[in-house]
């Protein structure tokens, strides 16, 4: 990844009827990068990527691809390749024929052409697919086509719309190798759209979080997963403890009544924060060693860890922990300062973005 | 035992009464003799008759030129109107499915007048010209509605997909769209064509007095007496039709078979 910005959106407004999609959006993609465009449906993500195909004309705003406007022009001249959500292969050609699609439409030669189809069902794993037919293929392998059918033409960006979510688990899983493995070999850019969060860690460089046509936050996997500025961000990413809580000063929160210590500064004397916990870093101790009391409620054996609620203090506590405690004990909480992360309360305009259903 | 004969008697049963009268028309057409009750021995005599009869002939190229000509025609129409509808938002898209359907369904007689009228009130001289437009008209509504049900079916990303690749979008419909959907508009093709070969009632209104496709020729002809080449001229149009069905249904099988030999 380098720090050049190879697409700039600026100030995209897109809206359907009454139904605002995208307000007034604002986001750059640097070269080589894999960014994610992560949120829920409806959240505006495949119609932002749509805009960057030329799919979709905004209703304002610019798009500009390495420094130069692109917002009117046709996707047939844009020059950035498409893997659809349904694979979209065309079902009369072979496989060959479908990947050599675009090159035949550039004017390639046929040693070319031949070269190219050979080097992408290489790289895909599908070697010696060229005669086949697209509905003799299974789900995965009719999506590494689409990808290969893509790739060939040797896009700057490559854009992809809920690539795999068409695919069962253990698919979803290997293709995700594939596709970071097919991003390093390629060296472009790939621009990634998806609901899955799981995905969205695994495989970008940047994630970007949507919700209801704005840009919850931008950052990578580590920084959304460990640092979500807002309620939304942590309840989307991962499941959380969401706590309304009183910042009482520097380094000290209240939460539900009682202090906790914490890292966080700077955000000034007693003001209403939220406060996300991951169920993860949550220690049942001792009743007396903890810093606050509860009773263990429910019980799951998870695989990987019990998934218990304790109940403290008036809220249900979610704690995931390889330890077991049994229903109806008494147990303590216990969390490391540096585990709570402090988030400001939504804002006026994003306020009903953020607004959780809980 | 007996339930598997019952079964076999009754279709056999069916199948005897759907295509007894065919049967007869068949017999009687090589039968050597006037009388429609009497076998008279095997003849070709009314073919070679059939043949030699101008004005059925001419008859017979008339339909044959209006119904290929009325069939292309509503086949371009009809397929250009049926991708319009499809892509129309869904209120509208409802009622022009409605409109559409609403020729099929009209009697023939009340198309074939107000056709007539239509042409009379705007002092059309009715003719050659006056079926054709006519037959295209009421052949419309039979390739729409089986072009229809191949867009629909159609992933609504592939022409996106090759606009993608660098296709302009009349390149996209011609190597992606149109081969997709092209089984429904060869039905819509062949209905139409049939359409027009078997209709009467709307021809008889909008003709004129100087040109006769087979329907009209046979009712003239069948005021003066039933000659037996109308037997013979009515098996060889069962016999084309016949042709044209198996020829349309080995096709569609073709298409199913999923690996390609090259």
């Amino acid at each position: 990844m380098t720090d050049n910005k190879l697409i700039d959106l600026v100030n995209i407004t897109k809206s359907y009827g009454d139904n605002i999609v995208l307000d007034e959006l604002n986001l750059y993609i640097r070269e080589n990068e894999f960014l994610t465009l992560l949120g829920p449906s409806g959240c505006g993500k495949t119609t932002t990527l749509r805009i960057i195909g030329g799919f979709e004309n905004p209703d304002q705003g610019q798009v500009i691809f390495e420094g130069k406007d692109i917002t009117k022009m046709a996707p047939n001249e844009r020059q950035l390749n498409t893997v659809f959500q349904k694979y979209a292969l065309f079902n009369h050609l072979s496989i060959a024929e479908n990947i050599a699609f675009g090159l035949k439409i550039k004017k390639k030669s046929k040693v070319y052409i031949d070269d190219k189809i050979k080097y992408a069902l290489k790289l895909v794993n599908l070697d010696g697919f060229e005669n086949r037919m697209p509905d003799s293929l299974s789900g995965g392998q009719q999506q590494r086509i689409a990808i290969a059918r893509a790739i060939v033409n040797e896009p700057k960006v490559l854009l992809l719309d809920e690539p795999l979510g068409a695919l069962d688990l253990k698919l979803r899983q290997d293709m995700q190798y594939e596709l970071i493995r097919l991003k390093n070999e390629l060296g472009i850019t790939f621009i990634y759209v998806t609901h899955d969060q799981e995905e969205a860690l695994t495989m970008s460089d940047t994630i970007v979080v949507m919700n209801q046509g704005y840009i919850q936050q931008i950052g990578t996997p580590e920084d959304i997963y460990n640092e979500p500025q807002n309620a939304f961000v942590a309840d989307f990413i991962g499941e959380s403890n969401i706590l309304p809580s009183i910042m009482i000063e520097d380094k000290l929160v209240n939460i539900l009544g009682t202090n906790f210590a914490c890292v966080d500064t700077g955000f000034g004397r007693n003001k209403p924060v939220d406060v996300v916990i991951r169920p993860e870093d949550i220690d049942l101790v001792k009743p007396d060693e903890g810093t606050i009391k509860g009773v263990v409620t429910s019980l799951l054996f998870k695989g990987v860890h019990y998934e218990m609620e304790v109940s403290a203090h008036g809220h249900d506590w979610l704690v995931h922990s390889t330890d077991l405690a049994a229903v109806g004990s008494e147990v303590g909480i216990l969390v490391d300062p540096f585990d709570i992360q402090i988030m400001n309360k939504p804002e006026s305009e994003d306020e009903e973005a953020v607004e959780l259903e809980m | 035992m007996v339930k598997k004969f019952i079964e076999r008697f009754y279709v056999g049963f069916i199948l005897f009464f759907l295509y007894a009268p065919i049967i007869i028309l068949i017999i009687l057409s090589f039968n050597n003799s006037k009388s429609r009750s009497k076998w008279g021995g095997f003849t070709l005599h009314w073919y070679k008759e059939l043949f030699k009869n101008e004005s059925i002939m001419n008859a017979l190229y008339t339909t044959l030129i209006i119904a290929l000509a009325s069939a292309f025609i509503a086949t371009l129409i009809g397929t250009a109107a049926a991708i319009a509808i499809n892509s129309m938002k869904k209120t509208p898209r409802t009622i022009m499915v409605a409109i559409t359907n609403i020729p099929m369904l009209n009697a023939d007689i009340v198309t074939g007048i107000s056709l007539m009228l239509l042409f009379v009130a705007m002092r059309y001289t009715l003719g050659f010209t006056s079926v054709l437009i006519s037959h295209i008209t009421f052949n419309i509504p039979y390739v729409i509605l089986s072009v229809m049900p191949k867009l629909k079916q159609l992933n609504p990303h592939t022409f996106e997909a090759a606009l993608d690749l660098g296709a302009s979008p009349v390149y996209a419909f011609f190597k992606v769209i149109l081969p997709d959907i092209f089984p429904g508009v060869l039905t819509g093709f062949f209905l139409a064509f049939t359409m027009s070969l078997d209709d009467f009632v709307i021809t008889h209104f909008t003709k004129g007095p100087e040109i006769n496709t087979l329907s009209t020729k046979i009712y003239t002809e069948v005021r003066k007496g039933i000659k037996p080449e109308i037997y013979a001229l009515s098996t060889l149009m069962f016999i084309a039709v016949l042709l044209l069905l198996i020829i349309v249904n080995r096709r569609n099988a073709e298409r199913k078979e999923p690996i390609r030999k090259m």
